[in-house]
């Protein structure tokens, strides 16, 4: 475990490098454990890849003769005094399973095709490998409720676009490197396009407005245009 | 009662203290660019800091009271308005904020609160959700906002002492403190001065001035978190200082993080505007932003004296 100052409001904890499923069962047990017991002045918690950082309020967490950031890094490393058993034992598996319908090609994927060339197979199968796939949540960013999901076969990584839209629709499906991931508002966007859900990813009336948790499990499954504009 | 927005000005939108707690929902903090220019306009009418104020972009609105009000505005210095102090606005009463003469950014609080509807906790505007604020936009022409009716007596004459303000200017020397990827990037973002460009927005003001290299090369960093204040080098080169409405995540190597008692410097930069970046230590950076609370918290004390 790491810590490095994010300025003078926020430590991130480091708990592994790069894009790695197997770090995710420690992010989810430290996000559980400093949801259960948050002490006071630290405000809330970001987890993304292999990192979780904890904000808080300099004024609020003050104390006899210890600085403020050497007391949020004590109060984390408290509360992940049983990581790796709390990982091992809660999180070792994904978080819930949520499958998400998809209508692949056509107007929605306009991406499609330049994505089947590009990794040398029809967009038939290009479809049937993404739906495959197991996909895991491994944060939620760029935009409210936009899923980074890690699982994409190797097969269909495929480069950003040259050059970015100015307009993604939102519930898109695009492919970005070596990660796939889902629009949850209309905003410009550089990934390949091959579908889109009529589900909403972002719900501001809720309670919990993102529709996925880090550490959720996705499965894309298709749907026919038809019952895309039926949906409700 | 209600005051109708009779010309909007530039860029005006609801904001408070910013949306906190759904960071890890992707939302970004949103909430005034210049912070503390929103508490104490708040403090001035005697509302709680936190209170929902109007941020006026540059050109300010134009605003008829239906009735008696107490306004403030604070931040920056707006043609055709005293800022930094309370007054009343009689019933059919027209304010008019003109053009910004200092700085960027003003709030005008309304004792009593403006009317609006939290959305997620919070009453700020994020414009590239339509979130939160006024139907989740700028205001218009023509538009209407509701406030209680409240005003308030001051007592006797009296100014805030200018002492307490943050050093406003339009060619600061910003203090931050080192970012993880600092070492990266050698002494260059201290050597210079940079520019404000004129893409420069709520989510992040864009700097020009010398380019800025990683030493050894881009290697692709795997995103983590962000937070306004920090300053983030994309692969041209030219620094971002991320500000309210910065994304939650990013994965641009991190030069520094401006320390919060100057982010209000950033944020009443405008377009043209220079600034000088200079290192501080963290420790210090903390003692700076429990002296401004003490600051604010006397402030608080001092005008429930004067307010009634």
């Amino acid at each position: 475990m790491t810590f490095t100052a994010l300025g003078d409001t926020a430590v991130v904890v480091g708990l592994g490098t790069g894009i790695d499923k197997s770090v995710l069962p420690r992010v989810r047990a430290l996000m559980a454990a400093l949801e259960r017991d948050r002490p006071p002045g630290i405000i809330e918690v970001v987890a993304a890849y292999a990192t979780v950082t904890v904000f808080y309020e300099p004024s609020r967490v003050t104390g006899e003769g210890e600085r403020p950031y050497e007391r949020v890094c004590r109060f984390i490393t408290e509360r992940a005094r049983h990581l790796q058993a709390e990982a091992k034992k809660k999180f070792a598996s994904p978080g819930r399973t949520i499958e998400i319908p998809v209508s692949y090609g056509g107007e929605f994927g306009p991406d499609l095709a330049d994505v089947a060339r590009h990794c040398g197979l029809e967009p038939a199968e290009v479809i049937k490998r993404h739906k495959a796939a197991d996909y895991l949540v491994h944060t939620i960013g760029f935009a409210p409720g936009f899923p980074y999901l890690g699982g994409l076969p190797e097969k269909l990584h495929t480069p950003r676009r040259a050059t970015p839209r100015k307009n993604v629709p939102a519930g898109s499906v695009g492919i970005g490197g070596a990660q796939t991931g889902i629009y949850s508002l209309a905003t410009p966007g550089g990934w390949q396009i091959i579908g889109r859900t009529p589900l909403a990813l972002f719900r501001p009336g809720e309670a919990e407005p993102a529709l996925l948790r880090v550490g959720d499990r996705v499965r894309f499954k298709p749907i026919t245009v038809e019952e895309f504009s039926a949906w409700k | 009662m209600e005051v109708t927005v009779i010309r909007s000005g530039m860029l005006t939108t609801v904001q408070d203290l910013g949306r906190r707690g759904h960071r890890a929902q992707g939302v970004p903090l949103s909430g005034a660019m210049d912070g503390f220019a929103l508490r104490v306009a708040n403090l001035l009418v005697g509302n709680p800091e936190d209170t929902a104020t109007l941020e006026c972009t540059l050109l300010g609105p134009e605003l008829v009271f239906s009735t008696a009000a107490t306004i403030a505005v604070t931040g920056a210095e707006f043609s055709g308005v005293e800022a930094w102090r309370p007054f009343e606005v009689p019933a059919g009463g027209r304010v008019k904020l003109g053009a910004a003469r200092r700085g960027c950014r003003a709030y005008v609080a309304i004792a009593g609160g403006w009317e609006i509807a939290p959305v997620l906790g919070s009453c700020s505007t994020y414009l590239r959700a339509g979130l939160g604020g006024f139907e989740g936009r700028a205001l218009r022409d023509g538009d209407v906002l509701r406030a209680p009716e409240v005003t308030r007596r001051m007592a006797g004459h009296w100014r805030i002492d200018e002492r307490i303000f943050p050093a406003y200017s339009p060619a600061p020397t910003v203090r931050v403190v080192r970012g993880a990827q600092a070492d990266e990037f050698g002494g260059v973002l201290f050597d210079t001065e940079f520019k404000v460009m004129s893409q420069s927005d709520r989510m992040g003001l864009r700097l020009g001035g010398r380019r800025l290299v990683r030493i050894g090369g881009a290697q692709e960093l795997i995103s983590s978190a962000v937070a306004p204040g920090t300053v983030q080098i994309p692969p041209d080169g030219q620094p971002i200082i991320l500000m309210a409405d910065a994304q939650t995540i990013g994965g641009y190597p991190q030069a520094a993080h401006v320390i919060s008692v100057d982010l209000p410097l950033v944020a009443q930069l405008r377009p043209g505007d220079k600034l000088k970046f200079a290192e501080v230590p963290l420790n210090e950076a903390h003692q700076l932003a429990l002296t401004r609370e003490r600051v604010l918290a006397m402030l608080h004390e001092g005008l429930a004296q004067k307010l009634r």
